[in-house]
């Protein structure tokens, strides 16, 4: 078990969107967070990758075993896709891009500065960062969003390998990547109950 | 952390970055002081230190909000805040890098800029080692308003409202040890009390700073 979470209870905005949340991600394996949008599914993601502090539950397995990507790739426009995936690699102690920049067929953009790439582009630089943080546990909010069908087809390979190397993915995305090992978890049933008693409260 | 310093000196040198904006800045305030004041040497030379510190001062302020919120922008502050890097290294980081970037060019740049403010000859080396001393606490006050305002549209002026008065410490302690050097005083109680202002922001505020990210992030 690389990743467990446990009764898992969210807010956004301080009103409460999920509770009683529950799954195991285990290792070689890849779980899809699927409900309408509003559900709390990057909120969810925030917390489990510890940028959130959950409402209540616990997630255990996470600490310094995430990599995280998020709608914003993280990207500077005046360095170039080199600079950018080594300052990346180098906050996370490791040196070698090859890999990442094969994976998603960006050696021949090297060069450029990230402000000129496309949406795409950018987005498969975002992913490629996954690849050079070592991280076991990839965390993705709608990593496919901006993706032409190749790019999606080179990310579903990417995380392939990935799970294949003892990795494990958990994303939130709505469009199916072709993983036969990816479990489903639709998150709607676990919708927090409106709590007005609370609303109360604050105005007591 | 020398990574993350090395890429926000980067940054900071490529096209559309920081560096020289308040080198610039500071540039003006002492060129058209003199015009402001008129051709008064005596008067002049009596305000030098003080124009020199308030420039000084200002020019920090302007680029105070480019230290975190263009991070925060493009998500590589929430992506910093997942990497193993503790966020106070992150703060400190951005201090230093603030620091460099705006408070040395100005420390550098004060002795040839006194010459236009016709700053007595003694008071240069005061100048220079007050604005060494006291700089670097400028961008670490600045790095902690700036993290308690990211994230906040048009930040800035709140910015400058919360950082303006925890900066009149380090102000009037500056410019006093400037002062004193160009009437010929003895600076040694003014400099020990802006160093322990510089050395106690240093060794505090990152806390606070992170602290307050990380309830910004959420």
């Amino acid at each position: 078990m690389v990743l467990t979470v446990r009764d898992l209870a969210v807010t956004r905005g301080g009103l409460a969107i999920l509770e009683g949340v529950s799954f195991d991600l285990n290792a070689g394996e890849a779980l899809v967070l699927r409900g309408p949008n509003g559900i709390g599914k990057t909120t969810l993601l925030r917390s489990v990758a510890g940028l959130q502090p959950p409402e209540g539950g616990t997630v255990t397995g996470a600490e310094d075993q995430i990599a995280y990507a998020a709608h914003s790739d993280g990207l500077k426009a005046m360095l170039s896709v080199t600079e950018n995936l080594k300052f990346w690699a180098s906050v996370f102690g490791l040196s070698d891009i090859e890999p990442a920049l094969i994976a998603f067929d960006l050696t021949e953009l090297r060069n450029r500065m990230a402000g000129t790439l496309s949406a795409g582009q950018k987005r498969r630089l975002g992913l490629a960062r996954l690849m050079v943080t070592g991280r076991p546990i990839w965390v993705l909010d709608e990593p496919t969003v901006s993706l032409d069908a190749a790019s999606v087809a080179l990310f579903a390979e990417a995380v392939r390998a990935h799970l294949q190397q003892g990795g494990s993915a958990l994303m939130a995305t709505h469009i199916d990547l072709g993983l036969d090992e990816a479990r489903v978890l639709d998150l709607t049933p676990f919708k927090a109950a409106p709590r007005t008693r609370q609303m109360d409260e604050a105005f007591l | 952390m020398r990574a993350l310093l090395l890429r926000d000196l980067m940054l900071a040198i490529r096209a559309g970055g920081g560096f020289g904006l308040g080198l610039a800045f500071f540039l003006i305030v002492t060129v058209l002081v003199p015009f402001g004041v008129g051709p008064q040497t005596e008067l002049l030379s009596r305000i030098a230190p003080g124009i020199l510190w308030i420039g000084a001062l200002l020019a920090c302020l302007l680029s105070l909000d480019r230290i975190l919120a263009l991070d925060w922008e493009d998500g590589s502050l929430d992506l910093l805040a997942t990497a193993p890097l503790p966020m106070e290294g992150i703060v400190t980081i951005k201090a230093l890098a603030h620091w460099i970037t705006t408070g040395l060019p100005l420390v550098l740049a004060a002795p040839v800029l006194g010459v236009l403010l016709s700053l007595p000859v003694p008071a240069y080396q005061w100048v220079v080692i007050s604005l060494a001393v006291g700089t670097p606490a400028l961008s670490v006050i600045g790095t902690f308003g700036a993290a308690l305002t990211v994230g906040l549209k048009r930040g800035g002026l709140l910015m400058s409202l919360l950082v303006l008065p925890l900066y009149v410490p380090t102000l009037i302690f500056g410019a006093e040890v400037a002062r004193r050097g160009a009437e010929g005083l003895t600076v040694q109680t003014p400099l020990l009390l802006l160093a322990g202002i510089s050395f106690g922001v240093i060794a505090l505020l990152p806390f606070a700073s992170a602290a307050v990210l990380r309830i910004n992030l959420r």
